[in-house]
């Protein structure tokens, strides 16, 4: 019993740590969308932020300045989708798409420029990164069956960056749902006329709402990059930004929902990784291709079919021209 | 005209004066002037594209004149945004209503107008205030309601509150009653008169001369941008009204001799439709339909009749009963196609002529043969004979006074009324035994509608059959010998022409008998 509970604890340890890039975009997704803004640039944000927070932190050595550094960069990616789509109406796709080739391109290029070592940064440790925080009293608590587990399996001993992806959704929740900030976000992603007509600037509550998308890519970025690994490598965001898009979709475009598909999607993925190579009872080794793909499957399926009618704000993807 | 020496003398809330605006090479509003007395009711009308609306989104913000000067209570004012028109008191209830639908009734009323950053204070302050508005002009809104889930006359109310909420003093209504039943006009007219006698401003943008005669006090008639008259509106009738707008005379009644009906050309015997979601959207009619007689649908939109027109002419599959067509029986096993139908002798001119009627981006020629393009006299062997298509339809453009006549053009640069023109003229001209023709003046002038109603009477008296469906009650009743009224996918009523009236029809159509 005991065996298959710390089984269960590893497992749930390893879903917090895969969901939080998840949720970090998600929710950067979501103020994008909710503003009626596409951004399937969330990959690219993403990917420019780990780039940019480990080439920083591998420089100055401060994991800080790294975070920093991958705010910036994110925040600028989210300003050009802003520039192209909504100071000049273009495709929001395109540019979404187009964000995410010249990052996956620039990055390792610059590394490969700055660094010298293959479009990789070089490995970062001590303060470069951030460590895990451990919770006072692990070593006693430990000791305890089941309570020991859960106390220094889930809840402790994760980056500061879990906790911060899970302290952001009742905030975000509550922007959202209860602030003025909110209702404006939410009426432009439904009826920018509304909002054009009772005196509000369209254009800047969708700069404001890509800005903080910028600001939310960038700690996902950075989480990727100088948290939950040692450096920046090509392509290490691998389709968490999609998958994030799909968790929202999945979601509602709702933070509370939105976080529960994140989780969902990062628990599949922490068993495919644990079920690698795994007898199981009646079947056999499953192909490790296979259990890769489990994830993919999953969520091809989830949103194919069992989301339910998933209405997107009415206005997403839509570029804003005032009628003549 | 107002004499300037007699204006001081009466209390003049808003006056334009010598308002200019240029779109591009359109010259929208010229040289416009206009004086607009406290707490009256003062109508606007023309056809369209005669600049109402720019004029009014002149004044309430949204666009800027290029010449000219605004005055608001006696002061001139510079008015450069909607909210800025709010300032000076003016309100705006558009066409297409500016309301969030998922949002509930009191959000969408503060929206924009917040008090601070956390919402509830703002909400809690809305709701006392809307009480209090509720009170004075009984509009029946329920603050907690979603709006999304509302009736259209339910949501201009919406409309007409958030303009109050925000201290409006003249509200502009842009062409208010054309989504609704005619029981809603009625009350909007109540919340209209309800507004004057608490001394509000009310500016009335219309195309329909009864509204005008019904409601107003005052009445400024606008043709090419321009202003034609103005003039107290007890000093005037419709149809010299009709003739202002227009610039010629206009037969407004509809002349129609009785005929004979002949044989039986269509018949529909407990007809069924289910839709893609699954709901039943035509339940179980049965009517004929005789040659040389016009019956008409009446009904709210979405009650069914774009689903029946659409399973009449074979785009929408039958679910249950059949549908007889000469002598050919239509059911679910033996659907009918719709490019054998129209060879038998159908025609269609659906309701929505730019998504279903024409392809706006073809040239008007093309759009002008469609359906129609393997008749010998378009096509050769291998290629459409251009000359011999750019021909026939000059003809018929100048037969259908299709404005301009220059089939060349691209089919979106006509404007409404000649784009349905263009579609008549093509489905009339084949002289088909049945003609099933929706909404044929929705969004038309004035001056078209007459023509195409005398183009479908004409048709009738060859001793052709129509089955036509309109939510213009006016239009159904002047057209039709039979009129079937449709609620909630059912005939509700069936009136001989000469028993019917509008209150009757209007009662049925909202479902009420």
């Amino acid at each position: 019993m005991l065996e298959y509970f710390t089984i269960f604890s590893l497992l749930i340890d390893s879903t917090l740590r895969i969901a939080t890039p998840l949720v970090f975009a998600a929710l950067a997704g979501l103020f994008a969308e909710r503003s009626g803004v596409v951004d399937i640039g969330l990959e690219g944000k993403l990917l420019g932020a780990a780039f940019a927070a480990a080439a920083a932190a591998a420089i100055t050595g401060s994991a800080f300045i790294g975070l920093f550094a991958g705010i910036i960069c994110s925040v600028f990616l989210s300003l050009i989708h802003g520039f192209a789509c909504v100071t000049h109406k273009g495709d929001q796709v395109v540019s979404g798409m187009a964000i995410n080739i010249f990052v996956a391109g620039i990055g390792p290029t610059l590394a490969l420029a700055w660094f010298k070592l293959g479009g990789q940064t070089p490995q970062l440790s001590g303060d470069a990164r951030f460590s895990p925080l451990h919770f006072p009293g692990e070593e006693i608590i430990a000791n305890i069956p089941y309570i020991g587990l859960i106390y220094s399996e889930i809840l402790s001993g994760h980056n500061i960056f879990v906790y911060l992806a899970f302290i952001l959704i009742p905030i975000v929740s509550w922007i959202v749902y209860k602030t003025k900030f909110g209702l404006q976000l939410r009426a432009v992603g439904e009826n920018p006329e509304a909002v054009d007509t009772a005196g509000i600037s369209v254009d800047w509550m969708r700069y404001k709402a890509l800005i903080i998308t910028g600001l939310l890519c960038g700690f996902g970025g950075a989480y990727i990059s100088i948290a939950q690994n040692a450096g920046f490598i090509r392509n290490m965001s691998a389709g968490q930004g999609f998958l994030a898009l799909a968790a929202l979709i999945f979601g509602k475009w709702k933070p509370g929902l939105t976080l529960f598909a994140c989780l969902l999607f990062a628990f599949t993925d922490a068993l495919q990784a644990r079920l690698q190579g795994v007898a199981i009872p009646g079947i056999g080794v499953i192909p490790v291709q296979f259990i890769q793909a489990l994830p993919y499957i999953l969520t091809v399926i989830l949103l194919a079919g069992f989301i339910g009618k998933a209405v997107a704000p009415k206005a997403s993807g839509i570029p804003y021209i005032k009628e003549r | 005209m107002i004499n300037p020496a007699t204006a001081n003398s009466k209390n003049i809330i808003l006056e334009l004066k010598n308002i200019d605006k240029w779109f591009g090479h359109v010259h929208a509003n010229q040289d416009v002037s206009i004086q607009i007395e406290n707490s009256t009711i003062h109508g606007i009308i023309g056809e369209n594209g005669a600049g109402k609306s720019t004029l009014m989104s002149i004044v309430y913000g949204y666009y800027q004149a290029d010449k000219g000067s605004i005055f608001v209570n006696g002061k001139e004012v510079f008015i450069s945004s909607p909210v800025q028109a709010l300032n000076y008191g003016i309100g705006m209830v558009h066409q297409h209503f500016k309301l969030v639908e998922p949002f509930t009734v009191l959000e969408n009323i503060i929206l924009g107008a917040e008090t601070g950053t956390i919402l509830e204070n703002s909400l809690q302050s809305a709701r006392k205030e809307l009480k209090r508005l509720e009170d004075d002009y009984s509009l029946n809104v329920n603050p907690d309601s979603v709006v999304g889930e509302l009736p259209v006359g339910i949501r201009q109310r919406v409309e007409i509150l958030k303009a109050l909420y925000r201290g409006a003093n003249i509200f502009i209504l842009d062409e208010p009653t054309g989504v609704l039943t005619p029981q809603e006009v009625d009350h909007l007219f109540k919340i209209l008169k309800s507004l004057k006698k608490q001394g509000k401003t009310i500016i009335l943008i219309t195309h329909k001369l009864r509204e005008i005669m019904d409601l107003t006090d005052n009445v400024t008639v606008m043709r090419q941008g321009r202003v034609i008259n103005n003039k107290p509106t007890k000093k005037t009738n419709k149809e010299e009204l009709a003739e202002l707008m227009v610039g010629r005379s206009v037969l407004l009644s509809v002349n129609k001799k009785d005929k004979k009906i002949g044989r039986k050309i269509l018949s529909v015997n407990n007809l069924s439709i289910i839709d893609e979601k699954n709901i039943e959207k035509v339940k179980n009619i049965s009517f004929d339909i005789h040659e040389g007689e016009i019956i008409g649908i009446a009904g709210v939109a979405g009650n069914g009749q774009t689903e029946l027109l659409e399973t009449l002419t074979g785009i929408r599959r039958i679910n249950d009963g059949t549908i007889k067509f000469h002598n050919k029986t239509f059911d679910n096993s033996n659907p009918i196609n719709a490019k054998e139908i129209r060879k038998n002798g159908l025609a269609h001119v659906p309701e929505d002529r730019q998504r279903m009627g024409l392809v706006t981006s073809f040239s008007a020629n093309e759009s002008g043969i469609l359906g129609y393009q393997d008749l010998n006299i378009y096509k050769g062997k291998i290629f459409l004979k251009k000359y011999a298509i750019l021909k026939d339809m000059y003809d018929k453009f100048k037969r259908f006074d299709v404005r301009p006549a220059n089939p060349i053009l691209k089919t979106s640069s006509f404007s409404g009324g000649n784009q349905q023109k263009i579609v008549l003229v093509r489905e009339m001209d084949q002289e088909p035994e049945l003609l099933i023709v929706g909404q044929p003046t929705r969004g038309v002038d004035i001056g078209a509608i007459e023509f195409i109603h005398k183009q479908l009477i004409e048709l009738r008296n060859k001793g052709k059959a129509i089955l036509l469906v309109s939510v213009e009650l006016d239009e159904v009743l002047s057209l039709s010998d039979k009129i079937l009224v449709m609620f909630d996918g059912k005939i509700v009523g069936k009136i001989n022409q000469k028993d019917a009236d509008e209150k009757t029809l209007g009662l049925l159509m909202a479902g009420a008998k």
